[in-house]
């Protein structure tokens, strides 16, 4: 018999084990459409970043008019530009669903792909950081130089190390200069990152909703994925053209259209809404290697739940409890969320407070309700 | 396990994890979804999944308290966050009715016309707008020929000539708005040391965009028993801190429209910010115009890809899986 091209070829089997007959759970929601979706924002991000990257100068005193420039005398550049910043939103709205997908389902026990997610997501922090930079507006400038020292915080190198980073005594020529260059190559090692999360993902196949072996029911991924997955991307693309088109700047901060002056500190400097909530937690803490220690664990206390995952299902459908712990830890991410984008005044710093040590709480408790809930049933 | 999915029928021996699940899930919902082939799975999936119609009354309290408790956290939150902004000294800026507010809604081009003048003949003395080309005009609130006369009203300094001389000549349609200072240093200096920003994008550069333009411009008075102000600046309870290095610029009748408008301070108000909004965002009606075409192509789109979704899908979701327990 005579095997199909896709199937024996050596290249294109690749593409069919992933794309065409690869088996999946039949019963998997929505919420797993947001993988493919990233993938369509790391397209999409890549597209137009190259485009931008053609027209972009990345010199202190050229790179604001040059985005200037690319918005105003560039063919379409206002929309590349918009988009490009747009889609970061994207990528991250469909990040953290993705991520809390994850959380919800259980998808964290395929330990070594959500490991190496929670890797892509440090680099896609990371890139997003780097690229907000490059503007030069002045909460480029600040945040770049709020961010950055950060790492002063750590013990004996710290001074060293942000010098190192800088290329020089304060964010400067030399600073622009290098995050232009890790802005543009982060997404392609993200993009090969990418490929090796798949590549454990498909070693156990895709969890399902249930938690349940995914194995007991299976669809091919084309034609009822492929189809399912457009129907996705049609949908997030016409959202995003709809905010770069009709509001392009509402996510966006006024004191990055002011030209980047280390002269002037803006009154109040805030990072992108998508980082807020680790900011929040940064400012909760009144120590500054403190602060910094929670800012990281923030993020990476995820790394934590293939480990702390001791219950006898997978996923928490079969958990009311641990279901309400998670739409809890997901309002105290809003709540940080809009503390991270106010003044650090009262209320809002013991509110900041309060939801700093609600949030990490939320990782002991439910491992600890997870068990409990168990007993019960036995 | 067997399982019928529309026309083909196959059974799996072996596992019934699925059906061990199902006893567990109908402890707790007291469903009856293993109970037997014969029952209608689809009654008991319809009940299980379906709605508030059909939710046991305690579940409904749930939910209503959890409701309560987060519309009033929300609530809480919002009234937080206006108790505290209240306490700002400067005020907040109104939202006008705008005509380009409109989803779709164009800029007022003769309200760009307008302001531009506004521009020329009051702001531009003190104020730059750097990014803004004398061609920018053309098609959007003056002919070629007349943009290409507001250009020619202009000294433009170029250079180094054959001789190595700078010079100076009249605009052409490629020069950029001429700024009114040679430098900053120049502009502080004749600005009792403060910098009139450059009004390239200055909506965008403020909170409020243009109603805080419109406000600002039309918001000066006397400060408050108990406020005093500097020599030199003046007060303006929309400008953070209150006291602002510009003067009041804009009176009734300052200039002539040459449309005939009545120059009212507040219509020249009007105009310029329209002007600025144009300026900070050259591409606002296209973009609108865009997003309707998107709109309409996507949703075309969007139709016929959700369509083809469905169909493909139908036979896989009209399946009935009937569980079959072991003879």
């Amino acid at each position: 018999m005579t095997m199909p091209l896709r199937k024996v070829h050596p290249l294109f089997k690749i593409v069919n084990n992933s794309l065409i007959d690869m088996p999946l759970p039949s019963n998997i929601s929505t919420f797993w459409n947001f993988g493919s979706l990233l993938g369509l924002c790391l397209i999409i991000q890549i597209a137009t970043g190259l485009f931008l990257a053609m027209h972009y100068t990345a010199h202190i005193d050229l790179a604001f008019s040059s985005v200037a420039h690319i918005c105003r005398d560039v063919n379409y550049g206002w929309l590349l530009r918009t988009m490009h910043a747009n889609g970061a939103s994207f990528f991250f709205i469909c990040l953290y669903i993705h991520i809390g997908r994850g959380i919800y389902y259980g998808s964290y026990m395929t330990f070594h792909a959500w490991m190496v997610g929670v890797v892509i997501l440090f680099m896609v922090m990371a890139t997003a950081f780097l690229g907000y930079v490059l503007p030069w507006g002045q909460m480029s400038f600040w945040g770049a130089t709020v961010i950055t020292n950060l790492f002063s915080a750590i013990p004996y190198i710290g001074t060293d190390l942000v010098q190192w980073i800088w290329g020089g005594f304060s964010v400067d020529n030399a600073t622009l200069t290098r995050f232009f260059t890790f802005h543009f190559v982060l997404p392609f090692i993200i993009a090969a990152m990418t490929i090796i999360h798949i590549f454990f993902l498909h070693q156990s196949g895709a969890n399902n909703p249930l938690g349940v072996s995914s194995q007991l029911d299976k669809v091919p991924f084309h034609p009822y994925f492929t189809f399912k997955d457009i129907v996705g991307f049609i949908v997030m693309f016409t959202l995003l053209l709809i905010l770069s088109l009709l509001n392009p700047y509402l996510l966006g901060d006024p004191d990055n259209f002011i030209s980047a002056n280390p002269l002037v500190t803006p009154a109040h400097i805030q990072p992108e809404w998508y980082f807020l909530f680790a900011y929040a937690i940064l400012r909760s803490i009144p120590n500054k290697l403190g602060g910094v220690i929670a800012l990281v664990a923030s993020v990476a206390i995820i790394m934590i739940l293939p480990f702390t995952h001791t219950s006898n299902f997978r996923s928490l459908t079969f958990y009311p409890l641990n279901q309400i712990m998670f739409w809890v830890l997901v309002s105290v991410l809003i709540l940080l969320t809009w503390i991270g984008a106010r003044p650090v005044e009262e209320p809002y710093v013991i509110t900041g407070q309060i939801l700093t040590i609600t949030y990490f709480s939320l990782f002991i408790i439910n491992p600890l309700l997870l068990m409990s809930w168990d007993k019960m049933l036995k | 396990m067997h399982y019928t999915r529309g026309h083909i029928t196959f059974s799996r021996p072996g596992t019934c994890i699925i059906a061990k699940m199902a006893a567990v899930a109908c402890r707790g919902v007291r469903t009856v979804l293993g109970k037997s082939a014969g029952t209608s799975i689809l009654t008991h999936q319809s009940a299980k999944f379906s709605t508030l119609r059909e939710m046991a009354t305690a579940r409904k309290a749930v939910l209503a308290a959890m409701g309560v408790v987060g519309g009033g956290a929300a609530g809480l939150a919002y009234a937080l966050n206006q108790s505290v902004k209240a306490s700002d000294l400067e005020l907040h800026t109104v939202k006008f009715p705008w005509s380009h507010d409109g989803v779709f809604s164009s800029l007022d081009h003769a309200s760009i016309r307008r302001g531009y003048e506004v521009y020329k003949n009051v702001c531009a003395a003190c104020h730059s707008m750097k990014y803004i080309a004398f061609r920018n005009l053309v098609g959007v609130s003056h002919t070629e020929a007349e943009a290409k006369d507001e250009a020619m009203g202009v000294q433009i300094d170029d250079g180094p000539d054959d001789e190595g001389m700078m010079f100076k000549r009249p605009g052409k349609l490629s020069d950029y708005f001429p700024n009114p200072y040679p430098n900053d240093e120049a502009a502080r200096a004749a600005n009792n040391g403060a910098l009139p920003p450059d009004l390239s994008y200055i909506t965008s550069a403020r909170h409020g965009g243009e109603n805080y333009i419109f406000s600002l411009l039309t918001g000066y008075c006397d400060p408050p028993a108990g406020v005093t102000v500097r020599e030199g600046l003046y007060y303006n309870p929309y400008f953070v801190g209150g006291a602002i290095g510009m003067a009041q610029a804009l009176y009734n009748e300052v200039m002539e429209y040459s449309d005939g408008t009545p120059a009212t301070a507040s219509q020249m108000a009007k105009d310029v910010s329209v002007f600025l909004k144009w300026a900070a965002e050259p591409e606002h009606d296209d973009r609108k115009r865009m997003a309707l075409k998107a709109i309409m192509m996507f949703s075309m789109l969007f139709t016929i890809t959700y369509y083809i979704k469905r169909h493909k899908w139908a036979v896989l979701k009209s399946r009935k899986i009937a569980y079959k327990p072991p003879q």
